[in-house]
């Protein structure tokens, strides 16, 4: 064997996937199994077939995402036991929520999404802080506090999950049945996919722009909470009593984030090409260059179609079992289908016509007030069987 | 102009049809199509399809509403032009499909292996070497790291140079063809279960909605679909062991009667609340009597958990009263010396009456047995209050007020009332009626109270015991005052408080307005507190020296703001719910939806199609190796058509690779 021979193999040998994965990557494979065997062994009494599907596919979803973005690893530990340490402090039953100082400050569901709304809208600012002052350092703070963020909306939804129980038995399920608890999830996958991408382009200069959709709907969350008292815990309606919710709700909602995050990339866009334009090059000009953006965006949104998509059909296979038809022509049903129209639209656009730039970006801002209405207006302005969610 | 790039392998065609072709494949045409369809489907979400014609014809007046009709907008999914408009999108995808799809598949499995040199050196991304290394060892290591990077390869030896060429992603083409497909089949699909066949029948007047409310079994033929109908939906409520094998379908402002060729009972219908009152679930026992069948078929649907049965789904939709029997006591609020009446009645069933020489028609609508609503204690979180029954009363002019009843009395600061919802219009809230229960739990008090009060010869007899001039002379004024405080009472239980003082003011003179109502209302006072005592002695109860106490005190504020509020009320009875039997029917949907068939596949295109075209891009490789006099040549090639800038990062990585390999 000659040394090229010799050179190839170990090139081979050192980026095969499987190869490659270190030590720490088959703990985590280990620790996910582990927890997913034991909430099977646990729970699957409770759990009708399909369930039981949706619990393995997580853990393996899990698995997967924890080898690839090391990150997760970490958050998703500390949220299970952040979660595991205020479900324990339930002794005696919901009220503990009040009179215990852990739930009462920091783990209840309703404090834990406090703190989260709170984290988030600091990391906006600091984010800005570091666009303006070119400080690091503040990036990285802002970084750090949209993963606590993230972390404490995390804690907040499995205390949550866990509090319907406390309820009732009858009462419990998933936390993603209303317009409080989606925004919740919103907003931690808006936050999740702009981390992802962070790190991918190793920038955090859009960090600003993506959390000020974040801290719009933090501020929905609030004023939803607190002046509409929506923040209590409903039993599910029969239709709603499915594990179809499980993946339909989750999926729209990446659907949901990526058309967020690709506005929000396309805001950036305009303010990098405004600097352009007027040569200036001031602090617009440390925002990533326009094709990055441009790429970004399509990312974006071909994330958020793709999961649209799925979403969609998954509400239409679920709309077959509880409603009597696959398609109803329910506004809910029909915004989703113009959000995706219009995303289609967009799609074709750049790719066949090949249109790149300012339109795409002005068309994927307007896409944002499409799903926006998709999402919110209809629950505000129309009613139909979807009324789950009312203002 | 000479334009050659036609290289489609299709068949020649004439001009016009590739003139048409072109159009139709278009992405001007498909976007304009799409954008198209979303501002129909906003239309049909801003206006409320599907809407009874009078309530269209009020919101846009008889001109508007016309107009609208004509267009179709009161059910625009099934309009003419909508329904166009969807099959130019399919028209526009098939032939999208039909022109790119040879090509696409052809370029899954073409590896582009007549590449030139030329080319290769002018890609974006490309890297050539000079090596020392013999040429079957650089051969090898291409064929290693290809595949190791997820390329499938082939080699092309052509003597004087080796090609080889690398492609990954071929999938993505398959993803466009999935996609596109998928489009198609959902799209003729849901038109298969979309009402067009049945509005092609109706226009050609084979079908006819009926729109009167009458029996199934008297719609004449014109309105029923047989059972070779193939697509539908629609409902029907079924009381608890009863039978259908029909189904209405709501058509336009009627409806359609749906054959089945089998018969559904509901054996039994269940709902399951929650603690706080709200629905848990709604189950129905079923059973599928068929011929074909060797014995009946039972299962128990529920929400989320259908019959599928020879293609028919049967799915829990709703539920509804089946005609609960209801036995309730009339006590009249009118005239005198009445005992209540008894009256067996059924929900759903109208039943005549007779009142005081007038004819009125009681109409049960509705009979809920738990009415649970959040509790005013602290300690309990919800309450329930029990059975109610929901009627209209209909007088002989036809007009009718809508009437909610309560079973049993309801506790409000610690006395118990019965309560009478009433209201005009479904629009309003009901406004309630609190009517005070006796010792004995009954309403015999407020009845003889009532009857007491309509009692002329009682009430002057009361007048004159009372004696409320203090003289014992039977003068003139003494009789004309005491007619008059009779007459306040009357006038009182006719037209309320309100009617009192309205006659005050037409009688009395505007300066002694105030005093005058001021004395008025002191002797409506006077003779309801007397003849409420009268009624309790005739009752049995002592009121000789205490008088009487604070509980019968609070009956008789109750009672008289109870009799002041009846002219409001409008029934000429109260009906008392004295017992029942409880009769529910579940509302079923059936559907039959044969375009599923091809929906739910084309559903599962889609989801592969579109990841495909996302995930996997098709991107190629190329190197070339050639020997030269200085010595090997590897030149390294890429291209892809998508996502670019990360074609160009793995391209440097793979670079990077033969770089440490070869040179390393
Ligand atoms: C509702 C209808 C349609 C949907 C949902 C749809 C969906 C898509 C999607 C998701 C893509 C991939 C975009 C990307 O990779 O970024 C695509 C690509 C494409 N579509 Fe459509 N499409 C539709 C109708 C049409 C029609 C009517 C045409 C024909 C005029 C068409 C022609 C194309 C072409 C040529 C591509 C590019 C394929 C490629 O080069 O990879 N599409 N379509």
């Amino acid at each position: 064997m000659n040394s090229t021979h010799a050179a190839l193999q170990h090139e081979l040998d050192q980026q095969s996937f499987w190869k490659g994965l270190s030590s720490f990557d088959w703990l985590w494979a280990i620790i996910v199994v582990l927890g997913t065997g034991y909430a099977y062994t646990r729970y699957a009494s409770l759990m009708d077939g399909y369930e039981k599907g949706i619990l393995v596919s997580t853990g393996a979803s899990l698995i997967a995402l924890g080898w690839n973005w090391k990150e997760i690893r970490a958050l998703s530990l500390v949220v299970f036991l952040l979660s595991i340490f205020a479900i324990s402090r339930y002794v005696h039953g919901l009220a503990d929520a009040e009179t215990d100082f852990f739930l009462r400050f920091l783990v209840s569901s309703q404090s834990a999404i406090m703190w989260m709304s709170a984290l988030y809208v600091l990391a906006t600012v600091t984010y800005f802080i570091a666009f303006f002052a070119r400080s690091e350092f503040s990036g990285k703070v802002a970084s750090a506090m949209t993963w606590s963020a993230t972390t404490m909306g995390l804690v907040g939804l499995m205390v949550r999950w866990r509090e319907t129980y406390l309820v009732g038995l009858d009462v419990g399920h998933i936390p993603v049945s209303n317009l409080y608890e989606v925004f919740i999830l919103f907003s931690i996958i808006t936050a999740l996919l702009y981390l992802f991408y962070e790190r991918r382009y190793q920038t955090r200069v859009l960090g600003g722009f993506v959390l000020l959709v974040i801290s719009a709907a933090v501020a929905f969350l609030l004023w939803y909470a607190f002046d509409r008292d929506a923040a209590g815990i409903q039993p599910l309606v029969p239709a709603l009593q499915s594990y179809w919710m499980k993946i339909h709700v989750p999926a729209n909602f990446i659907g949901y984030g990526a058309f967020a995050l690709a506005a929000m990339v396309a805001v950036a866009y305009f303010v990098r090409e405004n600097a352009e334009h007027k040569a200036s090059g001031g602090i617009a000009m440390t925002l990533p260059a326009l094709d990055i953006l441009d790429d970004l965006m399509y990312k974006s949104i071909a994330l958020g179609f793709a999961f649209f998509t799925l979403a969609t059909i998954l509400g239409a296979l679920w709309a077959a079992e509880a409603w009597g038809g696959y398609w109803s022509w329910d506004p809910k049903e029909t915004w989703a289908l113009i959000v995706w129209l219009n995303y289609a639209a967009w799609l074709h656009m750049r790719l066949t016509k090949g249109w790149r730039g300012k339109p795409m970006a002005a068309w994927a801002i307007v896409g944002l007030f499409v799903t926006l209405f998709a999402f919110l207006g209809v629950n505000m302005f129309l009613s139909g069987l979807h009324s789950y969610g009312e203002l | 102009m000479n334009n050659q790039s036609n290289t489609s392998t299709a068949p020649p065609l004439s001009r016009t049809s590739a003139l048409l072709l072109k159009f139709l494949g278009s992405m001007n045409l498909a976007i304009t199509l799409l954008v198209a369809l979303s501002i129909a489907a906003i239309i049909g979400t801003v206006l409320q399809q599907n809407q009874p014609y009078t309530d269209y014809i009020i919101k846009f007046g008889p001109f508007w509403f016309e107009v609208f009709k004509q267009i179709g907008l009161y059910d625009v999914y099934s309009s003419a032009w909508f329904l166009f408009i969807l099959f130019f999108l399919v028209l526009s995808t098939s032939t999208c499909i039909y022109r790119n799809a040879p090509n696409m598949l052809h370029e899954m499995r073409e590896y582009r292996q007549n590449i030139q040199l030329k080319t290769l050196e002018n890609y974006l991304n490309t890297n050539s070497w000079l090596l020392t290394q013999p040429i079957e060892d650089i051969q090898h290591v291409v064929q290693k790291i290809l595949p190791h990077n997820g390329y499938s390869a082939r080699l092309k030896d052509d003597g004087s140079y080796v090609l080889i060429s690398g492609m990954k992603g071929g999938a993505s083409r398959l993803g466009y063809i999935l996609t596109h497909l998928a489009i198609v089949l959902i799209c003729i699909g849901g038109l298969m279960d979309g009402n067009a066949i049945l509005k092609a029948r109706e226009m050609l007047g084979q079908v006819v909605p009926e729109t009167k409310n009458i029996a199934a079994s008297d719609v004449p033929q014109i309105s029923r679909l047989g059972i070779n109908n193939q697509s539908f939906r629609g409902s029907v409520s079924i009381p608890e062991g009863r039978q259908t094998d029909v189904l209405f379908l709501n058509y336009k402002d009627g409806y359609l009667v749906q054959e089945l060729p089998f018969s559904v009972e509901v054996k039994d219908f269940r709902i399951e609340h929650y603690e706080s009152g709200q629905p848990k679930s709604f189950e129905s026992d079923l059973v599928v009597y068929d011929d074909r069948l060797n014995q009946p078929l039972e299962k128990t649907i529920s929400v989320n958990h259908p019959l599928i049965y020879d293609g028919y789904s049967i799915y829990q939709a709703s539920f509804s009263d089946g005609g609960s029997k209801l036995e309730m006591l009339a006590w009249p609020l009118m005239g005198v010396n009445k005992q209540p009446q008894k009256v067996t009645t059924k929900v759903g069933d109208e039943f005549q009456m007779n009142i005081s020489n007038e004819p009125w028609i009681l109409e049960s609508s509705n009979f809920r047995l738990f009415n649970i609503n959040p509790s005013e204690n602290p300690d309990k979180q919800f309450e329930n209050s029990g059975p109610s029954v929901q009627f209209k009363m209909r007088n002989k002019m036809g007009e009718a007020k809508e009437y909610l009843n309560y079973m049993v009395p309801v506790e409000r600061d610690g006395a118990y009332y019965y309560l009478s919802g009433v209201r005009a219009s479904p629009a309003e809230e009901f406004r309630y009626l609190y009517l005070p229960v006796d010792d004995k739990g009954g309403l015999g008090r407020f009845m003889a109270y009532l009857q007491a009060l309509g009692d002329e010869q009682l009430l002057q007899k009361i007048v004159a015991e009372q004696n409320f001039m203090g003289s014992n002379l039977p003068t003139k004024e003494t009789a004309e005052l005491n007619e008059a405080m009779v007459n306040v009472v009357g006038l009182f239980l006719k037209n309320g408080m309100s009617g009192v003082l309205e006659q005050v003011e037409k009688n009395a003179p505007a300066d002694k307005l105030e005093e005058v109502s001021g004395l008025y209302v002191r002797v409506l006072q006077q003779m309801l507190g007397a003849v409420y005592v009268d009624v309790l002695i005739k009752e049995g109860v002592d009121v000789s020296n205490v008088g009487v106490d604070e509980e019968k005190a609070e009956f008789f504020d109750a009672a008289a703001a109870a009799i002041g509020a009846m002219t409001r009320y409008g029934s000429p009875v109260y009906f008392q719910l004295s017992s029942f039997v409880h009769h529910q029917a579940s509302g079923l949907q059936i559907a039959k939806a044969p375009g599923k068939n091809l929906v739910y596949p084309g559903c599962a295109m889609l989801i592969l199609g579109v990841f495909l075209m996302f995930y996997a891009p098709q991107q190629r490789l190329w190197a070339w190796i050639e020997q030269t006099d200085e010595g090997v040549k590897l030149v390294l090639a890429g291209h892809a058509i998508r996502n670019k800038l990360d074609f160009s990062k793995q391209f440097k990585k793979i670079q990077a690779q033969f770089e440490r390999v070869l040179n390393g």
